[in-house]
C-alpha cells in the first residue's frame, strides 16, 4: 500500500459535513472532505426559521454561508464524488469511490439522506415526466396546473408553500390521520384556497400515457377510490439514510448508522453524525452540532491512538 | 439600487480582478414584447461595470437582426459570452438565482481560456466534426441545474462546432412545453436527444456523440 493514509476523511458535505470540517480543518488534523455536492438536502429548503442567529434565510443561502465559512481553511474537497463501499481493514479505514479508493485512520460518515420513492411500479416511468423529488427545482415548470403533494411532514407542507406560487388547484395526500409538519407551516399552505387535503390516503396508480395526467388515490380506512386529475407530482414522504456503503457497521431498523452520545458508532475509528444516523430530531442546527461533536471525538480518537 | 448588491458587488469584483482577456457580454433586447429584457440589459450592464475586462454590447433584437442570426440568438432576453472569438455560449434568460455561478463561471472560463475539463474529455470533445446545439432547460431555483449548464458550456468552449444554451424554462415556456420539460435540468441535443439531471462530464458527452451517429 503505496498510498497516502490520512488522519481522518469526512463522507458528505451538508451541514453535519461542512462543521466537522470546519472543526477539523482548526484542529489541523490531516484530512479530506469526499461529497457528490455542497450543502446536502439543506439547499431544497425554500425558507429556514429556525436556525438560531438568522430569523428567516432560503436554505440555498444558509447553504452558502455554510460553504463561505469552509472555504475559510484550506480544504482539500473531492467533488463530485460519490461513496461506494467503506471498510475497516486491520487498524486503517479503506473508503472506495466512483473515482479513487483512499485510506485512512478514521471516518466521519455525514453522508445524510435520500428522498423515499413511492414504491409505484408505474414510478421509473413517470420520473421527469410529472413526477417530481424536488419542489424547488421544479415548481416553477408548473405554472397554472394542477398538482398534488404527497406527504404530511414539513417539507410536503413546504412543496406546497412553494407551489402556491405558480400552480391552479394543490392537492396534498397525507397516508395518515393528521398532518404532522409545524402548525404555522400547516397554516401558511391553507391560506391558498385551492389547496384540498386528503387524509388516511395513498396513491395506488399514477395514469397518463407519456406524461401524468391524473392519479388515483385509496382511502386506507374505507378503501373508497378517487380519481384526480393532476399534470404534477410532487414527492415529499421523506427519505431514507444513506448508509448502505458502510460494512460492518451497526443500523437500526430505519438503516440509520447507530451513534453514542460522542458519535461513536460500533466500529473503532468510525464515526457519524447528522440526518445519515438515529441521533434524535433531524434538523440543520442538529446536524451542525453532531458535525462538531463528531471532529472532536475522531480528534481525541486519534490522539489516543497514537499512544 | 441596483439589482446585484453591494456585497456580491465587492466578491464579483475580486474574482474578476484574476480576469486575464477582454470579454464581451453582447447583450440581445428589446423595448416591447420581452417584459424582462429590461432587467437583463440592467444586469449585464451591473456585470460590466465590475470589471475593465468585462465589454457590454448592447443590441436590438429587430434592428440587429444580422448579429442575431450570425450568433443563431432566436429568442431573448439573450446573452453571449465573446471572447477572442465566439465559444458559442448562451444564456437565455437573465442568469440569476442559481445560474449566477454557472454565469460568472461562463466568464472566468472566457477569459482565462481554460475549461478545467478533464484531459481525455477534452480530447474527445474536441473532435467533434459536426454541429451540436446543447439546450439546457433551467429553473433558477434548482440547485443541480448549473452543474448542467456549466459542462455544456464547457464542450462550447472546447469546439466551435458546439452551441450551448442555457434556458430559463420559466421564461420561455413555449419551448418548454415544446420540449416536455417537467423536470430541471433537462438537456436536448439536436432536437434528437434529451436527458434529465446533472449528469458526469463522460455521461453528457456520450449523449452527444449518439446525437451526431
Amino acid at each position: 500500500m503505496n498510498k497516502k493514509i490520512y488522519d481522518l476523511i469526512i463522507l458528505g458535505c451538508g451541514p453535519a459535513g461542512i462543521t466537522a470540517a470546519i472543526y477539523s480543518a482548526r484542529k489541523k488534523i490531516e484530512f479530506i472532505v469526499i461529497s457528490k455536492d455542497v450543502g446536502g438536502q439543506t439547499v431544497y429548503s425554500s425558507s429556514v426559521e429556525n436556525y438560531t442567529g438568522y430569523q428567516v434565510i432560503t436554505g440555498a443561502e444558509l447553504a452558502l454561508k455554510f460553504k463561505e465559512h469552509l472555504d475559510m481553511f484550506d480544504i482539500d474537497l473531492r467533488m463530485p464524488e460519490i461513496v461506494k463501499n467503506v471498510k475497516k481493514e486491520g487498524n486503517i479505514f479503506v473508503v472506495t469511490t466512483d473515482k479513487d479508493v483512499y485510506y485512512s485512520k478514521s471516518v466521519i460518515v455525514s453522508t445524510g439522506r435520500i428522498p423515499r420513492s413511492l414504491g409505484l411500479k408505474e414510478e421509473e416511468k413517470f420520473k421527469g415526466r410529472g413526477l417530481t423529488y424536488c419542489a424547488t427545482c421544479d415548481a416553477p415548470l408548473f405554472k397554472d396546473k394542477d398538482v398534488l403533494v404527497v406527504g404530511g411532514g414539513n417539507s410536503a407542507l413546504d412543496a406546497v408553500i412553494q407551489l402556491t406560487k405558480y400552480a391552479n388547484n394543490i392537492y396534498i395526500v397525507d397516508i395518515a390521520e393528521k398532518l404532522k409538519a409545524d402548525p404555522i407551516m400547516i397554516e401558511k399552505a391553507f391560506n391558498y384556497p385551492k389547496l384540498k387535503y386528503f387524509p388516511n390516503s395513498k396513491i395506488i396508480e399514477i395514469l397518463g400515457e407519456k406524461f401524468v395526467e391524473g392519479i388515483i388515490l385509496e382511502n386506507i380506512n374505507d378503501q373508497s377510490k378517487t380519481e384526480l386529475k393532476v399534470q404534477g407530482i410532487f414527492v415529499e414522504i421523506g427519505s431514507i439514510p444513506s448508509s448502505d456503503f458502510v460494512e460492518n457497521v451497526a443500523n437500526n431498523k430505519d438503516g440509520e448508522i447507530i451513534v453514542d452520545c460522542a458519535c461513536r458508532t460500533s466500529i473503532e475509528g468510525l464515526f457519524a453524525a447528522g440526518d445519515v444516523t438515529n441521533v434524535f430530531a433531524k434538523q440543520v442546527i442538529i446536524a451542525c452540532g453532531e458535525g462538531a461533536k463528531a471532529a472532536i471525538a475522531a480528534f481525541e480518537y486519534l490522539i489516543k491512538s497514537k499512544d | 439600487m441596483g439589482l446585484i448588491n453591494e456585497g456580491i458587488k465587492a466578491k464579483l469584483k475580486s474574482i474578476f480582478s484574476q480576469l486575464k482577456d477582454e470579454i464581451t457580454l453582447k447583450v440581445f433586447t428589446q423595448e416591447i414584447e420581452c417584459p424582462t429584457c429590461k432587467d437583463n440589459t440592467n444586469f449585464m450592464q451591473e456585470i460590466s461595470e465590475l470589471s475593465y475586462k468585462i465589454k457590454i454590447d448592447i443590441l436590438n433584437f429587430v434592428l440587429n437582426k444580422d448579429e442575431a442570426e450570425k450568433l443563431k440568438i432566436d429568442k431573448i432576453p439573450a446573452t453571449a459570452v465573446l471572447g477572442d472569438k465566439d465559444y458559442g455560449i448562451r444564456f437565455f434568460g437573465i442568469p440569476a438565482g442559481y445560474e449566477f455561478n454557472s454565469f460568472i463561471n461562463a466568464i472566468k472560463m472566457v477569459s482565462l481560456k481554460d475549461s478545467g475539463l478533464r484531459e481525455d474529455i477534452k480530447q474527445k470533445v474536441k473532435t467533434i466534426n459536426k454541429p451540436v446545439n446543447i439546450k439546457v432547460f433551467v429553473t433558477l431555483t434548482c440547485p443541480y441545474c448549473p452543474m448542467a449548464v456549466e459542462v455544456a458550456h464547457k464542450f462550447a468552449f472546447e469546439n466551435d462546432n458546439i452551441i450551448s444554451e442555457m434556458i430559463d424554462a420559466s421564461e420561455f415556456p413555449h419551448l418548454a412545453n415544446r420540449y416536455g420539460v417537467y423536470a430541471v435540468p433537462k438537456v436536448v441535443i439536436n432536437e434528437k436527444i434529451s436527458f434529465e439531471g446533472a449528469v458526469p462530464e463522460d455521461l453528457f458527452l456520450n449523449y452527444i456523440l449518439e446525437a451526431i451517429k
